[in-house]
């Protein structure tokens, strides 16, 4: 064989590149033509991948200019994993930095929420606290305790109203966005994705939480953010879609 | 808030979260259920990977891609934003400081 993988690999990004050399099908005929129905093939399908995985910004910037969107990233950013599920994580950061979409700057969050529900989808399976295990608790352990929360369990804060626009994107009829920024909670209740708009004060109690502060401290960040903060309706929302996996009391520094 | 105010609030809101709080019991019960879903609902959610995409239709490898007028972030009309200006087809950022 006298091509190596890594030139077989670097052409097919390249539509540009001529055929690797010395490419034969199994009779040593020469394979140039096979190749580049691959090539053609690789493209389409990652762009179709992109499609499929983003349909909100597929819906917000019509199929034309996806397809043109999808034809510079999918060589950019190939991907890094043979699973197409996973594909397009960064596509957000790519979107913002897309110098054609300036002036479309909230692209880049509504792919973002779309790769957290996804990535919420695909997260591995946990088990919820025990509502006894809270119960038997006394007041004084919540002070310094540290909540473990689900894997598929992820907060966008976004300067944008991401979820009016995602909504809009992806549901007939649904209002157009209005002009306040939003910030998202995606949980998965059983195997299904969800995005709640949650307040200011959750998210900063969430950000502190998911960032390891103790309970304490995260209400104090919550509160400052918003003084009419409920705890009580964040941890209702937690508790009831098995967000809380279990609570770590004692010393920890 | 003193510390003991801290103490309180967070317990009680665990304990009023907790009457509230109905067993999952019924959503742990659930199976993963692929290729099944409500219609319309479900479509996406576990992204791309489940079909194979077709050789006929042709990539136009553009490395210059340029916007044209089409999808539905053209027709977003948003009211008055920070500016108090109306924009098509953008929006303007939002002063907010976001939490360190």
């Amino acid at each position: 064989m006298t091509v190596t993988q890594t030139e077989f690999r670097a052409a097919l990004f390249d539509p540009s590149s001529d055929v690797p050399e010395g490419l034969c099908d199994g009779q040593g005929r020469p394979a140039g033509r096979r190749y580049n129905v691959y090539r053609n093939n690789v493209a389409v399908s990652l762009t179709e991948a992109l499609h499929e995985s983003f349909p909100a910004i597929a819906r917000l910037l019509g199929k034309q200019n996806m397809d043109g969107v999808a034809s510079v990233y999918l060589r950019q950013s190939p991907p890094s994993s043979p699973i197409l599920a996973q594909y397009g994580e960064d596509f957000g950061d790519f979107l913002d930095a897309m110098p054609q979409l300036e002036h479309m700057p909230y692209l880049g969050d509504v792919a973002r929420l779309e790769w957290l529900l996804r990535a919420a989808y695909h997260a591995s399976d946990s088990t919820s606290i025990a509502p006894e295990a809270l119960a038997a608790l006394p007041p004084e352990a919540f002070d310094n305790a540290r909540l473990i929360l689900a894997p598929s369990l992820s907060l966008l804060q976004s300067r944008w109203p991401v979820l009016d626009i995602w909504t809009y994107a992806t549901e007939d009829g649904a209002p157009k966005p209005g002009g306040t920024a939003q910030d998202v909670l995606i949980l998965r209740r059983g195997y299904d994705p969800e995005a709640h708009l949650i307040g200011s004060g959750a998210a900063a109690f969430l950000a502190s939480v998911t960032s390891g502060a103790p309970l304490n401290r995260a209400l104090e960040h919550a509160t400052a953010k918003d003084p009419a903060f409920d705890l009580a309706a964040l941890l209702g929302l937690l508790l009831g879609t098995g967000a809380i996996q279990d609570i770590q009391t004692g010393a920890m520094t | 808030m003193s510390k003991m105010i801290k103490t309180v609030a967070v317990a009680s809101a665990f304990a009023a979260a907790l009457t509230g709080y109905t067993t999952t019991a019924e959503a742990q019960a659930k199976e993963k259920c692929y290729g099944v879903s409500m219609a319309g609902k479900n479509d996406c959610k576990a992204g791309a990977g489940t079909t194979c995409a077709g050789s006929s239709t042709v990539d136009y490898q553009g490395n210059a891609w340029t916007l044209v007028d089409s999808g539905t972030c053209m027709s977003i009309e948003l009211p008055s934003m920070a500016d108090g200006t109306m924009r098509k087809g953008a929006l303007e950022p939002l002063d907010r400081d976001l939490p360190a």
